[in-house]
Parts: C-alpha cells; sequence; structure tokens
C-alpha cells in the first residue's frame, strides 16, 4: 500500500487503546443456580419433560440433533455487539464445555454446540461474568433484537439506530408481556434501505427523519410488520409512512400484544405473526395495531415507559478523529486471484466508513465457525485497532471490526493473518451463509453447514470474489425448509430435502431465484431440485451462463433477477430456459457408477433422512 | 513466611529430614514451592522433553521427561526411578510440564501409584512460571541415590478387566476425558464425558476446589461414587481429571492408563454417534 495518507491528528502511539464499553449486564447470577436446580430436578424425574423443555428454551438452550443430552447454548447478542471480554469468554467457555470453536448466527447470535446439559448453567455463569445472557435467546419470546453491523458508520443512514436497538432488547427481555407468547417473535433494525433484515422480522424498523409543524427535525422509523422467513414465509407490510420516534415503544409493545391475544396456539405450524397477519389480513391488522397503539399509550404507566431508556444505550464517549487518508487504492481498483492478499482482502472485506479516515473490516469465516484461539487473537485485534473496542456479528456469520483507522488496516491485516482470520471474499458471493444443518440440529435434513464453507472454499479457491460483477450476489444454504441459513433472501438459495433419484434416497437442495433483503427486500423463487454434490457445479453453471449471457455491465444478481421475472434477454429468458440449461450438470450417474453423488457432505454412508422434533417452538 | 537462610552454600542439596517434610496438598503454589526450593525440602520434577529442560528449569529441579516413566511403568522401574532421582518415602515431591499439568499428573499418579503419597502438582506450567519471571537456573541438577519402599497402591489403578466389570456396577462410574468430538465419535460404553479442558482455568492447571465440586454436583455424581477415569492413549489428559476429582473430594477415584487405545486394540465393544455430522462445525 502506498503511504499517501496525511496525517492532520497526533499519531497513534502504540498502546494506545480506547476507552473500554462498560459491561452491558445482559445476564443475571441467579438464573444460572436456577438453571442448575431445574435440570437436577428433570433428572431425578420430578419435572415432566415439556415443562422442562419449556424453561429451558426460555433460558437459550436448545436441544441437540438426536440427542437431548447435549444443548446448543444461543448466546442473544443485541445488536451483534461484542466486547474483547466477551469475545475471550466465549473462547474460555467454547473450550471447556463445547467443541472448541463458536459459531456466528444469522440472527447476531453466538451459539456454542454439544455442550452437555448438565454444563450449561457453568456456561451460563460464565457468560454472565461477561455480561452475557442466552435468556430469551429460544422459545416463545421476543428472540436477540438484530441491529444493522453499519449502524452509526453506514453512509446512507438516517441517524445511529443502535441505542434505539438496545433500548427495545433491554425492555423486553423477561419482560412479563413477552414471556408466553404463541411463538416466537423477531425485532430487526437497519441503517439504511440497503442493509439489514427489515421486511422478513415481525417488526422491521428502518431510521428515518422528517420535519415536523415547527421545521424541526424529529427522529423515527418507517415500520414493517409481519415479514418472516420459514416454511412459508411473507414480506413484512408498512404500517405507516413514519413513525416518530416517541411512539417506537408503542408501536412494538401493541404489535406484541396484539399477536399475544390472537396468535394462533393451537397449530404450531402455523403459529407466527405472520400467519396471523395473512389470515386477518394486512388492511384489519394494520387497523388493529393502529388502534392498539392508541389503547398502549394510554394505559401505559409511566414506570413502565421509563424502562425503555435510549439515552442510556448511547455510546457517550469521544472516539478520536481518525488520520485523514488521500487514498484507498485496493478499495475500489480491480483485483485478481493473483492480487497482493492484502490488496484482494482490502477489496473484497474493507469498507469506508462515514467518518472519515475509519473503515469498516469483516472476518471471514466459513458458514460462522471460528475456533477459541482464532477468537482471542480476533479479541485482541479489536483491544489494538478498533477505536470503539467493540465488534458486531453480521447475520452473514462474520465479524465486522469498525472504526479502523486506514492508516493501520496492514497491521490489523498482518494481525488477523497470523490466526487465519483474513481470508479475502466476507463481502462478496464467495461468503456463503449456511445454517447449522445436521451437525446439530433436528430438523436438518442435509448438511447445509459443511455445504456453505465448502462453497466458500471453492469459490474463494477460483478467485470468484475478485470478480466485481458478482459482488452483490449471495449464496445462502438451509439444511431445511425452515430458512435459518435464510436461503429466501438469497441471489441463490438453497433449501435441504431428501429425493429419490434412480431409485435410491438422495440428499438433495431446492434452489431459488432472485431473492434479496433491505426495504425493497423479495422473496426467491423456486426453481428446481438439486442433488447435494451438485450444487458447487450448478452456481459455477449459472455463473458461466451470466457470463455469455449478460447484457452490459449487470450483475449476476440482476441478470438473476431479470431470467426470473422471464425477462432475460439472449438464449436464458426465463426458468424454464434456466432449468435446461442447467439440467445435465444436475444429472447423477448410477448409483453404482458414482456412489459418492447420492451422499452427503460429511458422511461416508447411505443417505438417509433422520429428523426429530423441532425446538424452535417451545 | 520465615526468611529462608538461602545463603548460597556450595554445597549439595541434602534430603531434608523425614520428620520435617510437610505433606502437600493435591495442587502446589507458586509462593510455597519457593519457599519449599529455599529450604531444600522439596525434588522438583520437571517432565518436559531433556531439551528443555537442559535450556532452563525451576531451581534445583531434576529431568524425568514422561517418555522415561512410559518406557516401562513397572512398579520396580518407578520405585528405581525414585531412588535415583534422591527421593525417599515422605519426601515433598513437586511435579510440572509445559502441558496444561496433564504430563505432570500422568507422573504424579505413576508415584502414587508405587507408594509416594507426598506429590503435588505445581500450579501453572512452566510457560506461566517464566511469564511471572520466577526464577529459573540451567544447572542440570543430580542427587544422592534415596531409599524408597514399594508398595503398590491398587485402589488407584484399573485395567480393562477392571473396567469392563465396572460397567454394570451402577456405584461406578466411566469417566472420558478427551474432547468432546472426540468422545462422540466414539467412547467405552456408559462412559460420562469430562473432557480435560473443563477443569483447567486461565492460569491455573486446575480450576479451584469449589467451582470443581460445583461442576460435578451439577452432573448428579455421588460423592460416594466409584470413578474410573480413561482418556486417549497413555493416561496423560485422564491423569489430570484424577487429580481434578480427587480436588472436588472424591477419594474413590482410579485412573486406568492404558485407556482408549488398549480398550480398541483389545477389540472391546464402543458406543458411536453417527446421526449427527458434528465435526463440520468445528472451525479448526
Amino acid at each position: 500500500m502506498k503511504k499517501t495518507g496525511v496525517a492532520t491528528v497526533r499519531p497513534r502511539q502504540k498502546g494506545d487503546v480506547s476507552v473500554p464499553k462498560p459491561n452491558p449486564r445482559w445476564g443475571r447470577e441467579e438464573e444460572t443456580e436456577i438453571f442448575a436446580k431445574k435440570v437436577k430436578l428433570f433428572r431425578q424425574g420430578k419435572i415432566s419433560e415439556d415443562d422442562f423443555r419449556r424453561f429451558r428454551l426460555q433460558h437459550g438452550a436448545y436441544g441437540s440433533r438426536l440427542h437431548m443430552d447435549y444443548s446448543m447454548v444461543r448466546i442473544k447478542v443485541p445488536g451483534g455487539e461484542m466486547t474483547p471480554d466477551q469475545i475471550e469468554k466465549i473462547a474460555s467457555l467454547s473450550e471447556a464445555f463445547s467443541i472448541g470453536s463458536a459459531h456466528v448466527s444469522t440472527r447476531q447470535n453466538i451459539q456454542l454446540h454439544w455442550v452437555q446439559l448438565e454444563d450449561v448453567s457453568e456456561v451460563m455463569r460464565g457468560l454472565v461474568e461477561a455480561g452475557l445472557t442466552t435468556r430469551e435467546a429460544c422459545g416463545n419470546t421476543v428472540r436477540n433484537v438484530m441491529c444493522s453491523h453499519f449502524a452509526g458508520v453506514c453512509p446512507d443512514e438516517a441517524f445511529d439506530a443502535t441505542p434505539y436497538s438496545m433500548a427495545i432488547a433491554r425492555f423486553f427481555l423477561r419482560n412479563p408481556m413477552c414471556q408466553n407468547l404463541p411463538r416466537k417473535f423477531k425485532i430487526n433494525f437497519s441503517c439504511c434501505d440497503k442493509h439489514g433484515l427489515v421486511r422478513v422480522a415481525d417488526i422491521g424498523l428502518v431510521p428515518a427523519v422528517r420535519k415536523n409543524e415547527n421545521g424541526e427535525t424529529i427522529r423515527g422509523f418507517k415500520t414493517y410488520l409481519g415479514g418472516g422467513l420459514g416454511a412459508a414465509s411473507f414480506i413484512g407490510h408498512q404500517l405507516e409512512e413514519f413513525t416518530p420516534e416517541d411512539r417506537l415503544l408503542a408501536t412494538c409493545m401493541a404489535t406484541v400484544r396484539l399477536f399475544d391475544r390472537h396468535g394462533n396456539r393451537e397449530n404450531m405450524a402455523r403459529n407466527r405473526m405472520r400467519y396471523l397477519v395473512h389470515e386477518m389480513g394486512w388492511e384489519k391488522f394494520q387497523k388493529m395495531a393502529l388502534k392498539e397503539r392508541t389503547a398502549v399509550e394510554m394505559t401505559t404507566s409511566y414506570s413502565t415507559a421509563k424502562l425503555f431508556d435510549v439515552k442510556s444505550q448511547e455510546d457517550t464517549r469521544q472516539l478520536p478523529k481518525a488520520p485523514r487518508m488521500a487514498k484507498l487504492p485496493m478499495l475500489n481498483e480491480r483485483v485478481s486471484k493473483d492480487s497482493p492478499a492484502f490488496e484482494r482482502w482490502l477489496h473484497t472485506n474493507v469498507v469506508p466508513q462515514k467518518q472519515e479516515g475509519y473503515f469498516t473490516a469483516f472476518i471471514t469465516l466459513g458458514a460462522g465457525d471460528i475456533t477459541a484461539s482464532q477468537l482471542r487473537v480476533l479479541a485482541s485485534a479489536i483491544r489494538d485497532f478498533s477505536a470503539e473496542a467493540v465488534a458486531r456479528n453480521t447475520p452473514q456469520q462474520n465479524f465486522a471490526v469498525r472504526y479502523i483507522r486506514g492508516t493501520e488496516l496492514r497491521d490489523f491485516y498482518e494481525k488477523l493473518a497470523s490466526a487465519g482470520l483474513a481470508n479475502p471474499g466476507a463481502l462478496t458471493i464467495a461468503s456463503a451463509v449456511g445454517c447449522s444443518g445436521t451437525t446439530s440440529c433436528n430438523l436438518a435434513i442435509t448438511n447445509s453447514h459443511r455445504l456453505a464453507k465448502e462453497v466458500q472454499r471453492k469459490f474463494l479457491e477460483l478467485g470468484l470474489d475478485t470478480d466485481d460483477s458478482l459482488r452483490d450476489s449471495t449464496i445462502k444454504i438451509s439444511g431445511c425448509p425452515n430458512s435459518c441459513g435464510q436461503h429466501e433472501i438469497a441471489t441463490v438459495g438453497f433449501f435441504g430435502g431428501a429425493t429419490r433419484i434412480n431409485t435410491s434416497m438422495t440428499p438433495t437442495y431446492t434452489m431459488l431465484f432472485a431473492g434479496s433483503a433491505g426495504e425493497n427486500g423479495e422473496l426467491g423463487k423456486a426453481v428446481t431440485r438439486v442433488p447435494a454434490k451438485r450444487v458447487i457445479d450448478v452456481v459455477l453453471k449459472i455463473i458461466e451462463l451470466y457470463r455469455q449471457q449478460k447484457s452490459g455491465n449487470e450483475t449476476l444478481h440482476q441478470w438473476v433477477t431479470k431470467v426470473t421475472k422471464g425477462q432475460g434477454t439472449g438464449d436464458i429468458k426465463n426458468l424454464e430456459n434456466m432449468k435446461a440449461a442447467l439440467a445435465q450438470v444436475i444429472q447423477l450417474p448410477a448409483p453404482d457408477k458414482d456412489p459418492d453423488a447420492y451422499m452427503d457432505y460429511g458422511s461416508d454412508s447411505r443417505f438417509s433422512a433422520k429428523t426429530a422434533r423441532g425446538e424452535c417452538a417451545a | 513466611m520465615k526468611k529462608a537462610a538461602s545463603a548460597a552454600k556450595k554445597k549439595k542439596a541434602a534430603a531434608p529430614k523425614a520428620s520435617a517434610a510437610i505433606q502437600l496438598p493435591i495442587v502446589c503454589d507458586s509462593d510455597t514451592l519457593r519457599s519449599l526450593v529455599r529450604k531444600k525440602a522439596v525434588r522438583v520434577v520437571d517432565v518436559r522433553k531433556a531439551d528443555d529442560y537442559n535450556q532452563e528449569h525451576i531451581p534445583t529441579a531434576v529431568s524425568l521427561p514422561l517418555a522415561r516413566i512410559l518406557e516401562n511403568d513397572t512398579p520396580e522401574k518407578t520405585v528405581d526411578i525414585l531412588e535415583e532421582l534422591g527421593v525417599s518415602d515422605n519426601m515433598p515431591v513437586v511435579i510440572y510440564d509445559d502441558t496444561f499439568g496433564a504430563l505432570a499428573a500422568r507422573v504424579a499418579w505413576t508415584f502414587q501409584y508405587v507408594g509416594h503419597t507426598n506429590t503435588a502438582l505445581l500450579e501453572m506450567t512452566f510457560k506461566q512460571w517464566k511469564e511471572l519471571g520466577l526464577e529459573t537456573e540451567k544447572q542440570a541438577r543430580t542427587y544422592p541415590r534415596a531409599k524408597h519402599s514399594l508398595r503398590v497402591n491398587k485402589n488407584i489403578y484399573a485395567d480393562a478387566p477392571y473396567v469392563e466389570s465396572a460397567k454394570s456396577q451402577p456405584d461406578k462410574l466411566l469417566v472420558d476425558s478427551r474432547e468432546r468430538l472426540n468422545f462422540l465419535t466414539e467412547h467405552i460404553p456408559g462412559a460420562k464425558n469430562i473432557p480435560y479442558t473443563m477443569v483447567g482455568s486461565n492460569g491455573s492447571i486446575l480450576k479451584k476446589a469449589e467451582e470443581l465440586k460445583r461442576m460435578i454436583e451439577n452432573r448428579g455424581i455421588s460423592k460416594d461414587s466409584e470413578i474410573i477415569t480413561y482418556c486417549g492413549s497413555v493416561g496423560t489428559l485422564s491423569g489430570l481429571t484424577y487429580y481434578a476429582l480427587r480436588l472436588a473430594g472424591f477419594d474413590n477415584v482410579k485412573l486406568y492408563p492404558k485407556s482408549f487405545k488398549e480398550w480398541k486394540s483389545l477389540g472391546k465393544p464402543k458406543e458411536e454417534f453417527k446421526d449427527a455430522t458434528y465435526w463440520d462445525l468445528s472451525a479448526e
């Protein structure tokens, strides 16, 4: 990198580190003791399995695949924000009680897998020390409140939504009004119209400002209700043009209350709020929500309203100004597979912030997995290089480290590289998302987790991360139709199933096209089924077809969207043409010719679809 | 603490008198060890590789690489080694390694097995000792040969037939000390998993006794249980778990030193879990 930067502030001295953020104290020690007691009572047969299950999920312990002696401990991380101390604590806990790796989920949780049920309370105890909690991370509750990892640094945001998301998270955590909802409830904040998952949540909120009658700028949100991904997915509806910030709490409370009262408590398969909205019809639901909000506003006591405190969630630390840099060349210039590793990483993992001189760098993980020793290096890198001294985990299953001075990106990179954390491609098609699949989930049919890692490995090997025309495309993979891998908002999405092919039961994926996130998000359309071992070939074929058929400068995502709408030019006009063009790649030879093609990733034996009761609904 | 009269007398360290010997706890902290070293009232045993020992070691330590114990661990040979190191029956022995305590634990157990009861594990590894800036020396040490009796303590030892018969006895519990993914893959039928990673803590080879007690109690393991620990091959990881359980207050603990490696080579039954692809979660 050329050193063209002109420092306008005192150069940072070695050892200059930011003031750490205070411990957020989400956890409570007494809950760990209660959990340990309940496990004992359950083991002694003094609590029924169903009662215990409900309790367990309410406290963030999800049963593991076909082995209920083990739990997946889901750590709720509001907004994905984590301090280095928390990251180090998770490293130790993963070594002591889990598998020595932690896992970033698609909803900004951190998951520790295969923890013995009896040890969960010990994990919780460690988390409480670090200010974290697993409370209401699963079960029929308000789940982790998400906030865009760009909030606060996004050049296109109206204002930083982070303190609002934290205040909402605090208000609902342990709140009696949401301890026994018909089903789980998800709230997502974004920063702008592009980033964030606001149309696929029960409540989605996009920061916005407008002028009031006195000409003053007031803050508020564009509010979307009733979206969500799952076996049947819906895009959220806009409640109103603008929800002023002083009505944010009432709007959320009203929505939760409506769902609590009218949600389906009988049919577990259709009890998310999106079904209620769908069955009732949006206009009716919208009217009821607005009416309910008025009722909430008139009946909420002062002391309750006071529990929602945005001010207390603001980061009041004064972050220093960054040295100004004239140019960071590799951010915008083309790179290739053969470019120096740092330049490739810079191009595919780093974006400028609205704060001049500061950058956000992404840590590329494989389907969200990170080892304990890598977590420790990450924590140390955050302390050394991030002026805000925290990081956020992202729904793309990576980490975003923000407030890195442009002048220090090289040193930051070197530090990450020493621990295998400097892979390129985080912001590109190579960063495939994969839920945990058969590695730990009861509902999974296929090993979506490994497949996502294989896609990433292959794409990085081929240098597809360096092709900017693929950059806005995404690949997301779920191991069953339930969408934890968010396959419906991917350019090319996949969800796992089992199909008999040539009389042999085979792991397959249904492929979907042209899904997207953001405020204009759309759901993908199913195209065809692909055997697990052909998924990579099929995506590569799609890229090949795109390169042959694209017109002008359109990106892969734009081209796929066009074809999906039947508006393709050239030979591939619509999905029928696409299917025909892919048919040969999808075809499998006879099972005795290529037995491996009929097996799933991570397995060397015949495939059979094994599932057990889901743990999503308590 | 008494001021140690540590004026450097050019004299070979003499074995402390039996009457003056203190009984060591399971884990010895660094202050206690330094004080004992100053008083020449302890035999420090370094079980790292000979090369590492020769670079530097804790003052007065002798070298006993674990491999020497493993190549011939008959009780007679072990006693011969103790005598060669100048260790008499009641002499306090403090053992350390550079592998989170597992190698030291295996050697300590071997000494206890032949009847040397006054052994302790140093609370930290040599690396941590160095990081704290504590004193080291380069000089290789030898001591006059001592006399040590042989009283094999069968109560802390288990072999394959014993493990096999224990499976059907409800008051006997088999504990596998390997990491979780190895355990899930295959283990001795009926074993419970207490990975060695669970018993250590940052800065100390073992967690505090009360923490270990709480963890074991959470597991619903009764105080009166007899526990047999094993690991993958030579009883190092399970050696550490052996001492963790002792520290947690369990008196009836046995080590199966030949562990799962022997169990498999004997073609004994195994329990496997094949319904999940958990290895693919590892970021290694």
